[in-house]
């Protein structure tokens, strides 16, 4: 690759995967996979987010995997970014808890209660 | 941008409430009508559980919660608190008691005061995917110091920033990449033709107990560590970085196994990167978990392959290092720094955290408190910052009493400093040590003894055996403490400990057993009397030490209900039904299950 080439893949890929704003119309589940999310079962809740937003159908979902979030007290963690509902992050997700962010907080926009844990932090590189 | 503020209305589908639907629908009408609602976002929250109150409306951050709002108090609380940011006192909750009850969202202040920068990705980005790492400004430093930047405008920017090193001492990161660089140049000027070879070493051995900041990283984040080694290798002219993790690490291997195979698949390492010519590979080499390893010297003698010992300094890695070549070995936290650095400047660094210790610090976060986790935070907040805002307190409601930092080679900060802002400076002057990152909150039931024994049984199973002072002042130092946690001490133990640790401290071989001593001399600091109270009055203060601890049970207190016979482990609780119940001293085991269950505070402890 040149730097050329690694430019315009930047600029690709931050149109791809950037923040999303209130704007768009994506779902987005992002779970906190690093060791202390794994052993808490993140990997069955991210298999149960895949099979509920099936059987709803929903289309404009994504459910993706990232490192810890620092929330170990709450494992597993999930944030959830959804047009018209702030971004939070939901913790202690067992499989329940999952089907109920996609029934409840994705089709009905409404927050799932006891177990919103926080915000997001800031973001370093935007702000 | 997100919302500045959210108005969360009570509305569950449950909700047999018609007016919560009704507030909800006219919040968001008005909130519109009076412009402001990409500032504020009106959203259902569930039900809150207060319903006899309701509808209730709670807006964030400043978490102001109404209730009994109707639809025509919409207008109010837009006008007055939305726009114009003053809470409306009539429908405000007062009745304080209620306010458990009200968690539907939970502020836990957990990121609000963190400031991530080594985390910036982590939580944000999937760690397998090198276009999501790219996406977010990754491979830019590169791409600008291979193209724009000569070496020394690299040291340059490092040293502008001020960053020191993040694995425990807190060296200058500058200094050290100077001093390989210098020696570089003058092989390649002395003897061209026989120059040694230049190694980057990232270490990520973390061995305190406790820590996980750098396993974080490396599952959270790896492309940053290789991004911030190939910079160095750039840099420093060598054609070849090792990235030493412990075994017990897999998942992070896994992760880093794969960004190198992306980044070469990419020409992003490898053969001349982003064809500018410059070659760099960067190997995982295991360790086998051994404290020690995570010592420079002894670390590169492990990638070697020979046994983790340490070598005398000087010379230093940086000088005569890996295969006898310059080297420069820097902690995980330190290599994430590094590509911030080089894309928005060290001055803009410089700015964050204190004058000495610029940037932040990940922290483990662990212990009696609330919120545990990882947390990265600019230097100089306080301690009471981390623990109550970010930590959310003691656990239990218990009395703070100290917090351990820097592990087994740290010590004990306590309520008195609460306030002192932390950075590499103070927390040395203080008598503990930034060290790694561990951070242990320990609450009244905690025996500052007991901690510290554990600390150097720690340290001397782990200690090489190389160097008398460490080997047999380690073993001593800890027989001591066994000693007092058992009430077989006396006083002149305190200044056999105070001696010994002088003289490890002094005389031993590498960090390990120069700082072993540490959670030794700053207990006795800050905690003489709990030591004297062992000793003297043979009584644990915290009720830890089971040694000196005893359950006995009140006559005039016990009800005979049998409740906390049934749950001893070991049978020992004797009476029967209705009658006084009474302890066989010689079986108990001291687990203080007794205590626990007693709901007539009849079992007491001395
Ligand atoms: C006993 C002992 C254990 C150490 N363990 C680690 C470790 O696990 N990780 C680490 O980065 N540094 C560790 N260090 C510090 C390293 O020797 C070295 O100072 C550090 O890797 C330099 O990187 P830095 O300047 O970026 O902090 C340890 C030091 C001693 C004495
Ligand atoms: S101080 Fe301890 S760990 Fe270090 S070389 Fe001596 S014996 Fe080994
Ligand atoms: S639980 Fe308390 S009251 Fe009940 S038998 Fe035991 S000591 Fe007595
Ligand atoms: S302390 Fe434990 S072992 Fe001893 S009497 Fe109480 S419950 Fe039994």
């Amino acid at each position: 690759m040149t730097v050329s080439e690694l430019r315009d893949l930047r600029e690709r890929k931050e149109k791809e995967h950037g923040r999303q704003g209130p704007g768009t119309s994506q779902v987005q589940i992002i779970i906190g996979m690093g060791t202390s999310g794994i052993a808490a079962g993140a990997k069955e809740v991210m298999k149960t987010f895949s099979e509920v937003l099936e059987e709803h159908e929903v289309q404009n979902a994504q459910v993706r995997k990232t490192g810890s979030l620092g929330l170990d007290h709450a494992e597993p963690t999930v944030e959830v970014a959804a047009p018209g509902m702030p971004r939070v992050i939901y913790g202690q997700v067992d499989e329940e808890v999952a089907r109920q962010i996609v029934e409840r907080h994705i089709l009905e926009g409404e927050l799932v209660d006891k177990h919103v844990y926080d915000r997001p932090a800031p973001d370093a590189l935007t702000e | 941008m997100g919302y500045r503020s959210y108005c969360l209305v009570c509305s569950g589908d449950k909700c047999k409430n018609e007016a919560s639907r009704e507030v909800y629908k006219e919040l968001r009408h008005v909130a519109e009508a009076r412009g402001v609602d990409r500032e504020v976002q009106v959203v259902r929250a569930g039900c809150f559980g207060l319903c006899r109150s309701g509808p209730i409306v709670k807006l964030l951050p400043d978490e102001t919660l109404y209730v009994g709002v109707q639809p025509d108090d919409a207008q109010q609380l837009v006008d007055d608190h939305i726009a114009g940011g003053k809470p409306v006192e009539r429908l405000m909750l007062r009745d304080e008691d209620c306010m458990p009850h009200l968690e539907t969202v939970r502020q836990t202040g957990f990121y609000q005061k963190q400031v991530r920068l080594v985390l910036r990705n982590c939580g944000l980005i999937d760690p397998d995917s090198i276009d999501e790492y790219i996406a977010r400004q990754g491979y830019a430093a590169l791409e600008k110091v291979l193209t724009e930047m000569s070496a020394d405008d690299v040291i340059g920017e490092l040293k502008a920033s001020g960053l020191r090193g993040r694995g425990g001492a807190g060296f200058p990161a500058h200094l050290k990449w100077n001093f390989t660089l210098q020696e570089v140049r003058r092989q390649a000027r002395e003897n061209p033709d026989s120059m040694s070879e230049v190694s980057i070493v990232c270490n990520g051995d973390e061995g305190d107990p406790g820590a996980y900041m750098d396993r974080s990283v490396l599952e959270g984040d790896p492309h940053s560590v290789i991004e911030a080694m190939a910079i160095a290798g750039y840099t420093m002219r060598a054609r070849r970085g090792y990235i030493y993790v412990r075994a017990e690490y897999p998942l992070a291997i896994a992760r880093l196994e794969h960004a190198i195979a992306q980044a070469h698949e990419y020409g992003l390492l490898g053969r001349n990167i982003l064809e500018t010519g410059f070659d760099f590979e960067v190997e995982i080499r295991l360790g086998a978990g051994a404290f020690v390893c995570g010592e420079e010297t002894a670390l590169l003698a492990s990638i070697q392959g020979e046994r983790g010992t340490p070598w005398p300094r000087p010379p230093y890695p940086a000088v005569v290092g890996l295969w006898d070549g310059p080297t420069v070995i820097n902690n995980v936290e330190t290599w994430a720094n590094v590509p911030l650095i080089m894309l928005r400047g060290g001055e803009w660094f410089s700015r964050i955290g204190t004058e000495s210790s610029s940037g932040t610090k990940v922290f483990a976060l662990t212990g009696k408190v609330n919120n545990t986790g990882l947390v990265e935070v600019p230097m100089g907040i306080t301690l009471r910052e981390i623990v109550y805002d970010i930590g959310g307190g003691v656990r239990d409601g218990k009395e703070f009493k100290a917090v351990q930092t820097g592990g087994p080679s740290g010590g004990v900060l306590t309520a008195e400093h609460l306030d002192t802002p932390i950075d590499f400076d103070s927390l040395s002057a203080l008598g503990s040590m930034m060290g790694s990152g561990g951070m242990i909150v320990m609450d009244e039931d905690d025996c500052m003894v007991d901690v510290t024994r554990f600390y150097l049984e720690f340290s001397v199973d782990e200690s090489c055996g190389k160097c008398a002072p460490c080997r047999i002042g380690g073993q001593k130092l800890h027989s001591i403490l066994s000693r007092i946690t058992e009430g077989r001490a006396h006083d002149q133990d305190l200044e056999n400990l105070d001696a010994i640790g002088n003289a490890m401290q002094h005389a031993s071989l590498c960090g390990l057993g120069q700082t072993a001593p540490n959670p030794v001399i700053s207990t006795l600091q800050s905690f003489r009397d709990e030591y004297e109270a062992h000793i003297r009055d043979r009584r644990c203060p915290a009720r830890h030490c089971k040694a000196l601890v005893r359950y006995e049970i009140d006559p005039e207190a016990c009800i005979g209900c049998t409740v906390c016979a049934r749950k001893c482990p070991v049978n020992c609780i004797h009476g029967e039904r209705k009658a006084v119940h009474w302890i066989d001293q010689e079986e108990c085991i001291k687990c203080g299950e007794c205590y626990a269950v007693c709901k007539f505070g009849a079992v007491r402890v001395s």
